[in-house]
């Protein structure tokens, strides 16, 4: 990757970022999908940066995902952010973090819609009030939880195990970064880097031994697009946004994807799926997938956590070929086990899309 | 100025999504939702600012505005700091609010949209909760999603999660209390409202369409408007 100006725009947006007392709020895909994300960044920051992350029962989804899909109204989505402020003011913290990307553009779209028309700050007050009694203080920091790793990553890669590097060649894996579209394209300010090179996950990559690849379609969507993911109707348009990312950025021959959005890693492992089932097509080399990964994993991993401790089982792309090319160890035998050992049976493998399997 | 110019005009998105565009077609040239569906945002935005009521409603009961995946790629890069898909999520409100979202096929979906996710957030406290997310409508979530579904309570737990416990943790049961919270939250600033608009401007159209509709997702109007495209979007159409 040519970087020279990549670092120009960097220096260009630059974030603050709170370095400890956090509180976090969670998404509702990384739950349903990636919970074993979640859990390790709870992990990280608690065992290895020793940090005060907080959670409230009480909190809620934003309602990010009804409001994109345009059933529920902005003026609802503003009061059910402004009611996770009041859970945060009445738990004594101010430093906000979410799990969620489509939260946290909703949250930096809340803050600036108020910051340009305070009356509308004013209504939200009173419809919260009216409705739940509440008050609320706004965070003196947002951040996203790939922001507050971004900002230890070199902390977590002082303690970490292994690194980005093929152990066979010796030579830095290749890795492609996919960061979520409303991290920063409707503010760039608010992200690490900008919008047209952020640098969140670029900087992790970097900091843990592997290259980041640069390809023609780096920043275009992976297809969610809300109302065109959840009917099933609409989801040729969600396939097709991935397969144009996949088709170009297989000549680069990518050791694996890293995501920062809950979303993102789900479509561009499942849709990797749906192609091959659809029209034979893998990715990967020898009928293998291209591996993908949320930050979290990838540092748990880094970091020699086990790997069906951090939930890469539920992957459909099997990661054990990135597992053998660092040399992490693992258990295939453990792979699809409860907590107590008992087998669960396992997954039907895919017609074409090879899948590592309990022997 | 006409009536339905001044009704977008009243929310804040117009205001802060429209200021001056001059047609140069970047917003389309970056949209995804064009590269795939008969869609240029361009033109949108081209229509709106002619500020022309009759344009403004066919647009409004149009597949069109159905078509924008929302990522918002067209902020970033329209050189006049117009931002498309935040008009987009003004008309589509609009279009829900009078009705037009049923005559178009795209903007029907809008029940199926309601009855899943809508009603999740005021079941569960989340957009998304994994035993409604069945492997019959998702087939292209893998044989790894149908393993998860038939051993949920065992892969939560195996992975960390709190799943229906109570306290804090990954898909805990949220307290009654909150989701009381919730409820009042949608009841006080509309969302109750569009939902029962969303349900009466269906039934009626449903009557209309001869198709049977009743409550849930097993009912052929639902199975209808989540699976069926009747007539060609996409852009080679």
């Amino acid at each position: 990757m040519k970087i020279e100006g990549k670092r120009s725009i960097w220096k260009d947006y630059q974030k603050e970022i709170a370095t400890d007392r956090f509180f976090y709020v969670r998404s509702c895909v990384r739950q349903n999908f990636f919970p074993g994300s979640e859990k390790t960044f709870l992990r990280i920051m608690k065992d290895v940066l020793h940090k005060d992350v907080f959670e409230n029962a009480a909190h809620t989804t934003c309602s990010g995902i009804g409001y994109h899909s345009d059933v529920v109204p902005f003026e609802t989505a503003m009061t059910m952010v402004a009611r996770q402020f009041s859970i945060m003011t009445e738990s004594g913290y101010e430093n906000f973090t979410t799990s969620c990307i489509t939260s946290f553009g909703l949250y930096s779209e809340i803050l600036e819609t108020w910051h340009h028309f305070p009356e509308v700050e004013e209504r939200v007050r009173q419809h919260l009030l009216n409705a739940t009694g509440r008050t609320f203080l706004k965070p003196a920091n947002l951040s996203h939880a790939s922001d507050v790793f971004f900002k230890f990553r070199r902390e977590i890669a002082e303690n970490s195990t292994y690194r980005l590097v093929n152990r066979h060649t010796g030579q830095p894996l290749q890795v492609v970064e996919h960061i979520g579209c409303h991290y920063s394209k409707m503010f760039p300010s608010k992200g690490v880097g900008g919008a047209e090179y952020p640098y969140v996950l670029a900087g992790m990559i970097e900091d843990w031994g592997g290259e980041v690849i640069d390809y023609p379609e780096r920043r275009h969507c992976c297809g969610f697009g809300f109302r065109q993911y959840l009917v099933q109707a609409n989801r040729g348009y969600s396939l097709a946004c991935s397969k144009k990312k996949f088709d170009s950025m297989a000549p680069y021959k990518p050791d694996f994807i890293l995501t920062n959005c809950p979303g993102c890693p789900m479509f561009l492992d499942r849709w990797q799926y749906a192609l091959s089932e659809m029209e034979g097509i893998t990715y990967g080399a020898n009928g293998l997938g291209i591996p993908v990964l949320t930050y979290e994993e990838l540092a748990g991993m880094l970091l020699g956590y086990d790997p069906w401790d951090i939930g890469l089982q539920v992957h459909q792309v099997p990661v054990e070929p990135l597992l053998d090319k660092i040399g992490i160890p693992y258990d295939s035998r453990r792979k699809f086990l409860t907590m107590d050992g008992q087998l669960m049976g396992q997954p039907e493998p895919p017609s074409h899309l090879k899948f590592y399997q309990h022997e | 100025m006409g009536k339905l110019y001044d009704k977008l005009a009243e929310d804040v998105r117009f205001t802060e999504g429209l200021k001056a565009c001059l047609n140069c077609g970047t917003c389309t040239a970056i949209c995804p939702a064009a590269e795939f569906y008969n869609y240029q945002p361009r033109q949108i935005v081209d229509l709106l600012q002619s500020r022309d009521d009759a344009e403004i409603e066919s647009l409004l009961k149009s597949e069109t505005i159905w078509y924008c995946g929302e990522c918002m790629s067209c902020v970033t890069r329209c050189p006049r700091g117009n931002a498309p898909g935040l008009l987009i999520t003004v008309l589509r409100a609009v279009s829900q609010e009078l009705g037009y979202f049923v005559e178009s096929e795209k903007g029907r979906q809008q029940l199926a949209i309601k009855r899943t996710v809508g009603e999740w957030i005021l079941k569960y406290g989340y957009c998304l909760y994994p035993s409604e997310i069945l492997p019959a409508m998702h087939p292209e979530q893998g044989p790894i999603w149908e393993w998860e579904h038939e051993n949920i309570d065992a892969v939560m737990h195996r992975l960390g999660a709190n799943y229906r416990k109570t306290g804090p943790g990954i898909l805990r049961k949220i307290p009654q209390e909150d989701l009381d919270e919730v409820q009042r939250i949608f009841d006080e600033t509309g969302a109750t409202e569009r939902y029962r608009q969303i349900e009466e401007f269906s039934r009626i159209k449903a009557e209309e369409m001869g198709i049977s509709l009743g409550e849930g997702l097993d009912n052929d109007y639902i199975r209808h408007i989540y699976t069926t495209n009747d007539i060609d979007h996409t852009k080679d159409a």
